[in-house]
């Protein structure tokens, strides 16, 4: 373009020839123009780069507004119950009695008892996939499967559970005789037993696949068989990918609401057996949130969705954490 | 072969046919609940299903048309808050990857994804519902933008990774400007990831219910008004799955039987176009 002007314009000036760039110009009022629209350019770019900064500024913001919007609505119960408020053993909003102690033993006790129930199975996944077969469509079709339970909305789950699962457990718990409630601790453990297999599944998954064949090749040459080679390279290799994985899973399970809800029974009471109906910290704010007409009873249950806040947070960290040092090794 | 190999051998094949049977264990449920939903639902599916808005309890009939107006309203305001920030915000992650603030941002990032979404229900109550006094589907949607944002910029980040560092050279050496360079070349050849990513994330709000709950709220009549309570497909669910009324199960089954087709077509073809274009997610 520069070589165009010069040869038809014999009147250049050395302004032309350093705005050659955006094009050919003739005349000192398009010079003008051609300025004008570089400087506007370069302003564009800057907003446009600011922003960008903007949209990174946006999540912090986000989850800082999300934990103080936390913290200042629970004020009012934190003042009024102070730290009793999470091991009081007794919730009766009717007479102004507040404690959390039965929620946080239904969340800790549904979560531990669906994560011990799918462990097995979600490693059972990631060594199927990892190392025994990683490629053909089988394992294909095992693994998009698997990835379609973690797509399922959590509603469909408890209808599902609601529907089949707790009229089989109530048969079950009839012949071992106990209270045949159906729903309870029990049902809600095993939904989320199949709402969590996913997440450890995959991530174990991958770091299995993450082995080196080196290490692998030496303990087959020194005369392993393939469970040996699993038991006593492939798992102390991966521990802690595993250990993310199940982490993660234990995220999902602590902040699972919906399916929870509908199988749970819904009783404030502290849970006697694993059988007895129960609430988690999620499912009584998902029931008693709009129904909660005085401010301490409000504040008393966003003081549950802070602890759960900052339950996952601190545990999605360290897994997080844990999977980045595997990957950078 | 002496007898201790034999059994090393006999243990290692016992563990792999333990391995497997567990692993194909696995998908079961997620089959007996297709089968459930479908054997539940498809009778309760036709076209005055779908056009006719709950009858009273008693009286048989009636369909879901405002919940599939409403999730469709509810989605689609929360796509278009959450699709602009969340691509700019990919962009800005993956065009700096050292920097203090995005090292900042990137960790928000991973915290908001795992954020229960019971807790993204609260806090759009305390941000949208009770400033405006009152339930609406605007705050809902708000309340889905956050849960989708995650997913939107962790996609859109990787993919445009990916991305060789020639291409944008190129552009640059022409004398692009820099938000051309994003907008013209960047974004479009980093599309399908992107893409992707959006119909991902549009996949897992389509069926939340929790943060609907306190905000949307939902809503037995029609209605296209986003400042006003609305009726959605999970709230529908949960709502009259848990009611003691057959005429309203039977509206949760053929609900539950759109949903789950929904949810699972989009994350199906999602996963076609990841292995068509070859994006790692």
């Amino acid at each position: 373009m520069i070589e165009s002007t010069t040869i038809e314009n014999n009147s250049l000036t050395l302004s032309d020839v350093s705005l050659g760039v955006i094009g050919s110009v003739k005349t000192p009022a398009k010079v003008r123009q051609r300025v004008k629209r570089l400087y506007r350019q370069i302003r564009t770019e800057n907003v446009f780069k600011r922003a960008l900064v903007l949209m990174g500024l946006i999540m912090i913001v986000l989850v800082i507004g999300i934990l103080l919007t936390l913290i200042v609505e629970s004020l009012p119960s934190i003042k009024a119950l102070g730290a009793k408020y999470l091991w009081g053993r007794t919730w009766d909003p009717v007479q102004d009695i507040y404690g959390a102690y039965p929620f946080l033993l239904g969340t800790l006790l549904t979560s531990f008892l669906a994560l011990a129930i799918s462990v097995p199975f979600s490693i059972a996944i990631a060594i199927f996939l990892g190392e025994y077969f990683p490629k053909g469509w089988i394992p294909d079709f095992l693994k998009n499967t698997v990835e379609l339970i973690a797509a399922v909305p959590s509603v469909i789950y408890g209808f599902w559970g609601l529907a089949v699962l707790v009229p089989i457990v109530r048969s079950f718990e009839t012949k071992i005789g106990v209270d045949p409630y159906g729903v309870g601790i029990f049902s809600s453990s095993l939904i989320l037993a199949v709402m969590i297999i996913p997440y450890a599944a995959s991530l174990g998954r991958s770091v299995i696949q993450m082995v080196p064949s080196a290490l692998k090749e030496a303990a087959y040459s020194l005369g392993a068989t393939r469970w040996e080679v699993i038991k006593h390279v492939i798992i102390p290799y991966t521990k802690s990918g595993l250990f993310a994985g199940i982490l993660l899973s234990l995220g999902r399970a602590l902040g699972e609401t919906m399916a929870v809800t509908m199988v749970i029974g819904n009783t404030s009471i502290i849970p006697k057996s694993i059988f007895a109906p129960g609430n988690t910290m999620a499912s009584v704010i998902a029931n008693e949130f709009t129904e909660a007409d005085k401010p301490v009873y409000l504040s008393a249950l966003i003081e549950l969705g802070l602890v759960l806040f900052l339950v996952t947070v601190v545990i999605n960290m360290i897994g997080r954490r844990v999977i980045s040092r595997f990957t950078n090794e | 072969m002496n007898s201790s190999v034999k059994f090393r051998i006999g243990k290692s094949k016992a563990f792999q046919w333990l391995t497997t049977a567990l692993a194909f264990a696995c998908i079961l449920p997620l089959f007996a609940i297709l089968f459930f939903i479908i054997k539940a639902g498809i009778t309760k599916i036709n076209w005055h299903f779908l056009v006719n808005v709950p009858k009273p309890v008693g009286e048989t009939g009636g369909g879901i048309a405002n919940a599939l107006l409403g999730t469709f309203i509810i989605i689609v305001v929360a796509a278009l808050i959450a699709i602009p920030i969340g691509i700019l915000c990919g962009v800005y992650l993956s065009e700096n990857k050292k920097s203090r603030l995005a090292y900042w941002s990137r960790m928000c990032v991973d915290i908001l994804q795992g954020v229960p979404s019971i807790v993204v229900g609260i806090v759009a109550y305390f941000w949208l519902v009770k400033p405006l006094g009152g339930f609406s589907a605007l705050s809902g949607s708000v309340a889905l933008a956050i849960m989708m944002l995650p997913i939107v910029i962790r996609s859109t980040e990787e993919t445009l990774k990916l991305l060789p560092d020639s291409l944008k050279e190129a552009a640059f050496a022409l004398g692009m400007p820099f938000h051309r360079v994003i907008l013209k070349v960047i974004i479009p050849c980093g599309i399908s990831g992107i893409l992707s990513g959006v119909m991902l994330s549009v996949a897992r709000v389509a069926g939340e219910t929790a943060p609907l709950l306190f905000t949307a709220f939902g809503n037995p009549y029609l209605s296209a008004n986003v400042t006003k309570p609305m009726q959605s497909l999970p709230l529908l669910i949960f709502n009259y799955a848990t009611s003691p009324y057959n005429d309203w199960h039977d509206l949760a089954w053929g609900a539950s039987l759109i949903l789950l087709v929904f949810v699972l077509v989009l994350n199906i073809s999602t996963k076609l176009i990841t292995k068509r274009w070859k994006v790692q997610l």
